[in-house]
Parts: C-alpha cells; sequence; structure tokens
C-alpha cells in the first residue's frame, strides 16, 4: 500500500506517521526513543522499521518521507531588539511563530554583560531587530557591531530598520559572520510582519542547522527538507482553521500541545474586541499566534509547577487527599519516557495537565483591564480576545493520554469567576486523538486538502 | 479646531521628519487627534498616531523606536496636569535628550487663567502649550519653525 511517512524526532521520542494519500486515510503511528547519543538516523529507522512491522500486509510502499525536528534542543534562538514591548516583543513572536525555541530577548543597546550572557547561552541563530523603518538606526548598527567582535557564530536575521539593514549586513559579513537581511518586523508603530522573518528563519534552519549526528543523513532521505516541530504544528492549526479552496476550514481556533517538557499553544483568530466600545492597545497580534511556555510540562517541568503553585493545589487538581505528591513529581523527569503506571501516577499527570492548560492558556489570551474616566469605565483590551474561537483542540500526551481529557480542556475555557481574561466561551472542544498534528502540518506542504480532510476526520469530539 | 489648508511649498523640507501623536492618560476623546493626523499627513510628516488613552511610557517608546522628532500630545479630559507630571524628565531617562514636546486641547478643568497654566506646562518641559480653541495651523506653523531652528543649530 502506497504510504507517506510523516517524521517528527523529538528530543525524547520519534514519532512516525503513515498515511495513506490515495485512501485519505491514517494507516498507523508509532514513537520510539530519540537515540541523539548515537546517531539520530536510528531511532528513525527504528520507527519506521517497526511501523512497517505493526502495520504488515500489505506492505507498505513507502512513496515520500516528510519530517520536523525538535531535536538537540530544538531551533535555540535569541531575539533582539530596540524598546521591549516593541521591536523586541516583535522579534520575539517572529521567532516563535518561526518554530524557534526561545532563550532569551534582549533589548536597546547589548551591554557587555549582555553579550557575555549572550555567548554563554550560544544560541543556534540570532534575530536582530531594531527601529522603525525610517526610525532609530543607531541601536541596530551598534549591536551589529558588538556581535560582530562577540565569539558569536550564529547565522543572524537581520529583521530591522530597513535604512540600517545593510550598514548591519556588511559589519556582521566583513567580521566573518553569516548574515540575512529581510524585512523589518516591525515597520511601522503598531504594525508587526512576522512572516519574511520566519521564512528567512526556515531556509537557515534547513541549510545551515543540522547538527545532531545523523540528522544530516534523515535531512537528505526527505523531501523538502526537515522544519522545526512547532512550525509544522501551527501550519496544521492554520490549515485546519482556514481551509483550502477545496475544502473548507473550520473557522477560528485555538490548539494546545502539553508535553513533557513545554506546553506550545496556537491561535488562529485577528482576536479583535468583540464588545462594542473596548479599546484595544498594545501591539498588534499575529493572525497565526504561537506562545510557548518553558515551565510548564508533565515532565522535564514537573519540578518547576511544584515550586510555583504548591503541592496543594496539585493535590486539588489531581482529585487526591493525602497522598505524597511532591516524591512523584520530583521524580518526573526521570521517567520522562514513561506513561503513567498506577492510578496515583495517572491522576498526579491529570492535576499536572489542569495546571498546564489553565496556566499556559491564561497566558496566551488577551485580558480586560476596566479604567475610570471622566465618562465612566472604559475597557482596555491587550492581546487576542478568544472568547469567540469556535473550536478548542487538545493534542499531545498531557491530553491525549490523560484518564480525563475532557476535565483538561476545560480547564482552557472561559470562567465566570475570571471574566476579564478572555477565554473561548463556548466552542466545540475536541481531541487530536492520534497525535497526528504535526504530520497534518507536514502534510499541508504537499498535499493541503487531503491532510486537511484527514486533520477533520482524526478530531474527536468531547 | 480646524483643519489645515494644504501649504504644499514647505513640504518637501519636513518630508521623513516624524511626529507622534496621542491623547493622553485616561482620556478617550478621538476626535481632535484624528484631524491632527490628518493634518500633519497633509504637511508631509510622518505620523504615529497612539491614539486614545496613552500614557507617558507609550509615547517615549514609540518615540525612540520610530526617532520621533516631536510629540504632540493632547489632553482634552482636564487631567493634563496629572496625566502630564514628569514627561520631559522621563523623556530624558528613557534617552530621549532633545525632542520637542507640545501639548494642547483642554489642559485643565474650570477657568484658570491662561498664563499661569501656560507657565506651569512650560516649566514641566513642554515646548509648546495651547489653550482650548488653538487652531491646528498654529502649531504646524510653530512645529515648523522649532524644527527649521533645531536645523539651523545643528549645522552649526
Amino acid at each position: 500500500m502506497e504510504a507517506t511517512l510523516l517524521i517528527d524526532i523529538g528530543s525524547t521520542f520519534t514519532k512516525v506517521v503513515a498515511i495513506s494519500l490515495d485512501q485519505e486515510k491514517l494507516l498507523g503511528r508509532v514513537s520510539v526513543p530519540t537515540t541523539a547519543q548515537t546517531d539520530i538516523s536510528i531511532g528513525v529507522h527504528d520507527a519506521i522499521r517497526e511501523l512497517e512491522k505493526r502495520i504488515g500486509t500489505p506492505k507498505l510502499h513507502i512513496e515520500r518521507k516528510l519530517a520536523c525536528s525538535s531535536a538537540a534542543g530544538g531551533l535555540r534562538m535569541v531575539a533582539i531588539g530596540l524598546v521591549p514591548k516593541l521591536t523586541a516583543e516583535a522579534a520575539k513572536r517572529a521567532a516563535l511563530t518561526a518554530g524557534a525555541r526561545l532563550l532569551d530577548v534582549y533589548s536597546y543597546k547589548l551591554t557587555e554583560s549582555d553579550l557575555t550572557r549572550l555567548e554563554q547561552q550560544s544560541p543556534d541563530m540570532i534575530l536582530l531587530a531594531g527601529g522603525t523603518d525610517g526610525g532609530d538606526e543607531a541601536t541596530i548598527i551598534q549591536n551589529a557591531h558588538s556581535l560582530a567582535n562577540s565569539k558569536l557564530n550564529a547565522p543572524v536575521v537581520i529583521g530591522g530598520n530597513r535604512t540600517a539593514a545593510n550598514q548591519a549586513f556588511n559589519v556582521l559579513t566583513k567580521s566573518g559572520k553569516e548574515a540575512v537581511v529581510t524585512e523589518n518586523v516591525m515597520p511601522e508603530i503598531g504594525k508587526i510582519n512576522v512572516q519574511p522573518a520566519q521564512s528567512a528563519i526556515r531556509q537557515i534552519f534547513l541549510h545551515r542547522l543540522i547538527r545532531a549526528k545523523g540528522l544530516e543523513e534523515v535531512q537528505r532521505s526527505v523531501a523538502n527538507g526537515i522544519i522545526p516541530t512547532p512550525m509544522a504544528s501551527l501550519k496544521a492549526a492554520s490549515l485546519l482553521a482556514n481551509g483550502t479552496k477545496e475544502e473548507p476550514g473550520l473557522g477560528d481556533l485555538l490548539v494546545i500541545e502539553i508535553g513533557g517538557a513545554t506546553t506550545n499553544v496556537y491561535s488562529i483568530s485577528e482576536g479583535k474586541p468583540h464588545t462594542i466600545g473596548v479599546i484595544w492597545k498594545g501591539l498588534p497580534e499575529p493572525y497565526e499566534k504561537r506562545t510557548i511556555e518553558g515551565d510548564l510540562g508533565l515532565r522535564y517541568s514537573a519540578p518547576s509547577i511544584l515550586e510555583s503553585v504548591g503541592e496543594k493545589k496539585i493535590l486539588e487538581k489531581s482529585g487526591l487527599s493525602q497522598t505524597d505528591v511532591k516524591k512523584a513529581i520530583l521524580e518526573m523527569p526521570l521517567n520522562a519516557k514513561k506513561l503513567p503506571q498506577t492510578d496515583t501516577e495517572a491522576s498526579v499527570d491529570f492535576g499536572l495537565s489542569r495546571i498546564c492548560m489553565e496556566n499556559a492558556v491564561k497566558r496566551h489570551v488577551g485580558s480586560l483591564e476596566p479604567i475610570t474616566t471622566p465618562v465612566g469605565t472604559v475597557y482596555v483590551q491587550y492581546g487576542k480576545d478568544l472568547t469567540e474561537v469556535k473550536h478548542v483542540i487538545g493534542t499531545a500526551g498531557g491530553v491525549i493520554y490523560s484518564k480525563d481529557p475532557k476535565t483538561v480542556m476545560n480547564e482552557a475555557l472561559y470562567k465566570e469567576a475570571e471574566p476579564l481574561l478572555l477565554r473561548p466561551k463556548k466552542p466545540d472542544v475536541h481531541i487530536d486523538e492520534n497525535y497526528i498534528l504535526y504530520a497534518i502540518g507536514l502534510l499541508s506542504e504537499i498535499a493541503p486538502d487531503k491532510a486537511l480532510r484527514i486533520m477533520k476526520s482524526n478530531l474527536r469530539r468531547l | 479646531m480646524k483643519p489645515v489648508k494644504k501649504s504644499p511649498s514647505k513640504k518637501e523640507s519636513f518630508a521623513g521628519k516624524t511626529i507622534v501623536i496621542g491623547v493622553l492618560g485616561a482620556d478617550p476623546h478621538g476626535i481632535a487627534n484624528k484631524l491632527i493626523e490628518f493634518a500633519l499627513n497633509d504637511e508631509g510628516f510622518r505620523v504615529v498616531n497612539l491614539g486614545i488613552m496613552t500614557s507617558q511610557q507609550e509615547f517615549i517608546e514609540a518615540a525612540i523606536e520610530a526617532k520621533a522628532d516631536a510629540l504632540f500630545v493632547s489632553s482634552i479630559y482636564g487631567h493634563g496636569e496629572i496625566d502630564a507630571r514628569d514627561f520631559r524628565e522621563n523623556c530624558r531617562e528613557m534617552g530621549l535628550d532633545n525632542i520637542l514636546i507640545y501639548i494642547g486641547g483642554n489642559l485643565v478643568v474650570g477657568r484658570q487663567d491662561w498664563i499661569e497654566v501656560e507657565t506651569k506646562f512650560k516649566t514641566m518641559g513642554f515646548d509648546r502649550v495651547y489653550p482650548p480653541g488653538n487652531t491646528l495651523q498654529q502649531g504646524i506653523a510653530d512645529l515648523k519653525k522649532d524644527l527649521g531652528t533645531r536645523a539651523k543649530r545643528t549645522q552649526r
């Protein structure tokens, strides 16, 4: 049977999904430990062999392979801008929508201690912004000089003031650094332009950043080159919302992906205020927005959740009475490759998932702030209003392997007690039961109509 | 405020000069703000309009990023004195040493002696202070004059 294989090389697991494009059907999926210590390609071959074995007959005829990766720490980036809430924020958003794991955001002129920290962080790529077009030139040029004189060798994507970008480029390339100029992430105040920077980041990721041993071999064996996994997930979310010419999409939606180390949230929505009279302030939001929470995850990040919310809250959300969850949680990072074995473990996972869901969505959605003025109370909206979003989708281990996905998903929704947080009010709630979101993102690049239909048929409404 | 008539001959020399405008504080009055935007655009200025309910911080940050030459601050609802406090100091703190700052609208509540009001705001560091009913023409003419003086000073 013809099959397209969609591979995701994660930091813990290598997943492979087999899809028949002719039959528009999911044939199977496997997950094996990633072999980052030895050679990434071993894990990929193992996974494919395992998948073939599981599917059995008729034998798979592999027509093509597509891949994404977050192995070796993912795409480790830093963003640099001028004002924290303006170009630095725009650069941050551009890096996030390109699927980066953002290590840090710097603003204003880089200081010596900034540079020392940057060198220690040793990012894979740097996005250098600063100044609107026609605006400040001095900062981006000085920061280019600072980067040029540093020990850093990461390629620099320049997405700042148009007038200064070429000078920054010359400064960097003259001292032997790799640099590329793209459009300004913030061409004018109040306008953000993340797409060109995102494409530039993807290009460099494809051609340069295949560092983990064996990844290059995988890169050669797949069509279209490897992209960062979160970019694939965002593409899938976008396809599902917007549809194609042939196949209608679902409209505005919110996707939450609770993993072992992080929780990703994607919203596809303009996020404009839905209430008349509300004033929208702050930087405009990207229509396709991704946020990632590095402190919210079920395994590696479990201890940090314990630290921030406390044992009592975890017990409450888990429905456990007096069990000592502390020990179990502190051991979570050691059990990164395991699903819960006992009822108590399943309950702890459930409690942690609820906390990840609640907090990650809270940080992603916009909020209202009441301000008293001489003409009465005026509401100011910061961020996206997602109250009218029609669909909320949960994916990854924290939701799909949960003992009670519905309760976990409910944490994403609007609460009467917190009316100022603009979470979805009455959406249809689904889970990506077979965890194929990333695969659909990859597939969307070659067969969007089919990819969309397969995604739709694999969503289970709760 | 009356809209300004075009004066095409002067346009070129101010093209590329950037003016950040907005309504300060919790002030939701937005009509004059739009008129100011149109008038400045019409004169060839690059306008960054932050709209209503704009904080000092937002004015200053936008001015840094857009390398603004002047700030046009409106305050219509009578709380100008409180909202504008430390504006100049905050600009200096954020590295905007020489930016022109104009303020106008209904700066204070009730009938207060205009000279006193003007002096108060000038002491606070505003370069120009306008009473209610002032024309846009006047503000723009002053802006051109002040920018011209600056340019000459820089040449020297």
